[in-house]
């Protein structure tokens, strides 16, 4: 039984993760990218704005950011609830 | 040395190496034909799947896709990336922890369903071959341009070498392939844009310097391009011009068809432990952005380069005369690309000179009527030729032709490696889930992997063929492919994992209700079957607002998500086991036992 909790706190910690993550993934594209980019459009970036960086460039900079910001957090997860590999 | 043997030998040597490294890596087992001994590095293992997932499309359309539109088609850069968050947060660690082979088995057992397996099955198989043919024939094209060989030659000089590493190699043998086709394609894809971004903006490094400052004229590059484009009528480069809802769900479904593909999913089972599921999806996305940043960068440049060329005096003066494409070298690409009939152009007003610009649009119009031009005279310019030209337009330096047959051999590695991919992903759904899965369970290892082999000897005989004898509908297919994954795949392993309530009856509806929609939506635009002329709506003119039959994938995924949750609500509860499969799979500890028991 106290295993199963232990297990239940794990799973809750990773949803939290998740779900701060795909925030900032949807943040970076759908957002700045596209939705939000009319009011980015004062913030100029080589010849063009803010909004085209992230739509071309930015998003796949912080895609990256985010896979490896999850895996780094998730492995330490692990080690603090006892559930790593051996 | 001319063009052609040095064409020879880049394209030579790339496939030697190919063959070497399945020999050497040659599967003895099942597990090594399926996963690699699950033996690979995380870093090793990235390298691979980035091989693995970009294709032809990636390699060779992408960047001319952009070119031609600009901003508008950001979503093939977000999509096409983003779909690995989704991928490494949602699906590899859990999928790794399962521990199986294939993308069917895991639906199979979560949902304790044949049905539900068999379905997987289906939408595999059919996501799979479409993507298959692009590759085949992409090939083909690639052969007939630089080897100077016909179409059909080339093609089976490609099937030949993929059957040789594939089907001796399986897993274990195309993982270590695609790492030298990785590097092969990455070099083909950034050293010509290198010298490109330095020539325009003396910046050494693509991505910066498309946002830097093109040294001919003393702006910034994206303002200059945007000011010579309009010049001619086109639309503004950086400008954002087609709908916002479509563009937003059009990158969301190739996001999930990146997520749902069954060849890049299979990936994440090669790696040894749970953790390194998760950080071979950022390994895999570092050594695919390496290209998808540089891609804007070459599009950009390219529009920028092509347009100088037409208009050597700047776009207000004298467009180039036909005396100059035919005399001057920097010209040369256009006769040797007229030959392959992926470019034209006429001299329509007989007045000497080529005038590119868009006869569409009503400044244009009158600068015509004045100046006697009747109609754009660049007539046709196929966008896949724009990165395979990309070094003789730029006229970089007498070297180019050395280039040349580096992305040669660039192109060719990104379509074999990505149909060496799908044809393993193609022969372990044969051979593991349809006869050892439900038509002999008893079979032994020795004989599944003897079917695996003729499955995938079967599956290339069947591309080779619907390549050369392209069904006609080739194009639209690849959104029938990720619109499959997309609506079916995605969905129904995400609630595999996520979801302890979902059972067997809610995930097979869910995966039939998504399919069905998505691929009525995509008939009812592109004609039943993708026989012309039956169609009801076009992409112009869509039955839902503004939502082209391409983005639908992202509106099936959400029926798949609605219809598995109503029905599994209205319907019993999945049994104690495999609740209790999905806690087990939520945490790492005890991953590695999995795979044995099998």
């Amino acid at each position: 039984m106290k295993k199963e909790s232990k297990d239940a706190a794990y799973w809750k910690a990773n949803i939290r993760l998740i779900i701060i993550s795909l925030i900032i993934w949807a943040l970076v594209s759908f957002g700045f990218g596209i939705l939000l980019r009319p009011m980015l459009s004062g913030i100029a970036v080589g010849g063009t704005d803010l909004g085209f960086w992230f739509a071309q460039q930015g998003s796949i900079l912080v895609f990256l950011a985010l896979i490896f910001f999850y895996a780094w957090r998730m492995n330490k997860l692990d080690a603090e609830h006892g559930v790593e590999e051996q | 040395m001319d063009q052609f043997t040095i064409n020879l030998i880049f394209v030579g040597a790339s496939f030697a190496l190919y063959i070497g490294i399945a020999i050497w890596a040659r599967a003895g087992s099942t597990s090594e034909f399926y996963a690699a001994g699950r033996g690979v590095h995380p870093v090793t293992n990235g390298m691979a799947t980035a091989a693995d997932w970009m294709s032809a499309a990636s390699f060779i359309s992408m960047a001319g896709l952009i070119a031609f539109t600009g901003y508008d088609n950001s979503s093939f850069l977000m999509g096409w990336t983003g779909g690995y968050v989704l991928l490494a947060l949602l699906l590899a660690p859990y999928l790794r922890k399962f521990g199986k082979f294939t993308v069917s088995e895991f639906i199979g057992d979560r949902f304790y369903s044949q049905t539900a397996r068999m379905v997987a099955v289906i939408c595999l198989i059919v996501a799979s071959t479409t993507y298959v043919i692009g590759q085949m024939t992409g090939v083909g094209v690639a052969f007939g341009r630089f080897l100077e060989v016909d179409n059909t030659t080339g093609l089976l000089i490609g099937a030949f070498v993929v059957f040789a590493y594939a089907v001796f190699g399986g897993m274990k043998g195309v993982t270590y392939t695609q790492v030298a086709q990785y590097c092969v394609l990455i070099m083909a894809y950034t050293i010509p844009a290198i010298f490109i971004s330095l020539q325009l903006t003396g910046n050494p490094i693509p991505a910066l310097g498309l946002f830097g400052e093109h040294q001919a004229s003393g702006e910034p590059l994206l303002q200059k391009l945007d000011q010579i484009v309009t010049e001619l009528g086109f639309k503004e480069y950086t400008m954002h011009h087609g709908d916002t809802l479509n563009m937003v769900l059009f990158t969301l479904s190739l996001m999930i068809g990146t997520a749902g593909l069954p060849h890049v999913i299979m990936r994440f089972f090669t790696v040894p432990r749970v953790a390194d599921a998760r950080w071979s999806a950022g390994w895999t996305l570092v050594f695919i952005a390496l290209l998808y940043l540089t891609a804007p960068a070459v599009g950009a440049m390219a529009r920028l380069n092509i347009t100088e060329l037409m208009w050597p005096n700047g776009t207000n003066e004298q467009a180039v005369s036909v005396e100059q494409i035919e005399s001057d070298p920097a010209y040369d690409w256009m006769a040797t690309w007229q030959q392959t009939g992926l470019l034209g152009w006429e001299d329509k007003n007989n007045d000497g000179r080529i005038q590119y610009y868009n006869d569409a649009d009503a400044d244009m119009q009158e600068r015509a009527a004045q100046e006697g031009w009747e109609g754009n005279e660049l007539t046709n310019f196929n966008r896949d030729i724009l990165v395979l030209a990309n070094p003789e337009i730029a006229n970089l330096p007498s070297w180019v032709i050395g280039l040349v047959g580096l992305v040669a051999a660039g192109g060719l590695a990104a379509a074999l490696s990505t149909a060496a991919g799908l044809l393993l992903a193609i022969s372990s759904a044969v051979s593991h889930d349809l006869i050892k899965g439900a038509l002999n369970p008893r079979i032994s290892e020795k004989g599944e992997l003897l079917s695996a082999r003729v499955a995938m000897a079967v599956a290339i005989a069947v591309a080779t063929y619907l390549g050369l004898n392209p069904p006609g509908f080739a194009a639209q297919t690849v959104a029938l492919a990720f619109g499959l994954a997309a609506a079916s795949i995605f969905p129904a392993l995400m609630m595999g994992i996520f979801s302890t309530r979902i059972n067997n009856t809610g995930a097979v509806a869910g995966m039939i209700a998504g399919i069905s929609v998505t691929l009525v939506y995509i008939f009812l635009h592109k004609g039943w079957f993708f026989i012309p002329d039956t169609n009801t709506f076009t992409d112009a003119d869509p039955l839902l607002g503004p939502i082209q039959s391409t983005s639908f994938g992202a509106v099936g995924a959400m029926i798949n998500f609605t219809v598995a949750y109503v029905v599994s609500s209205m319907t019993k509860e999945p049994p104690e086991e495999i609740q209790e499969m999905v806690e087990s799979i939520r945490v790492p500890r005890g991953a590695g036992a999995a795979a044995a028991d099998h």
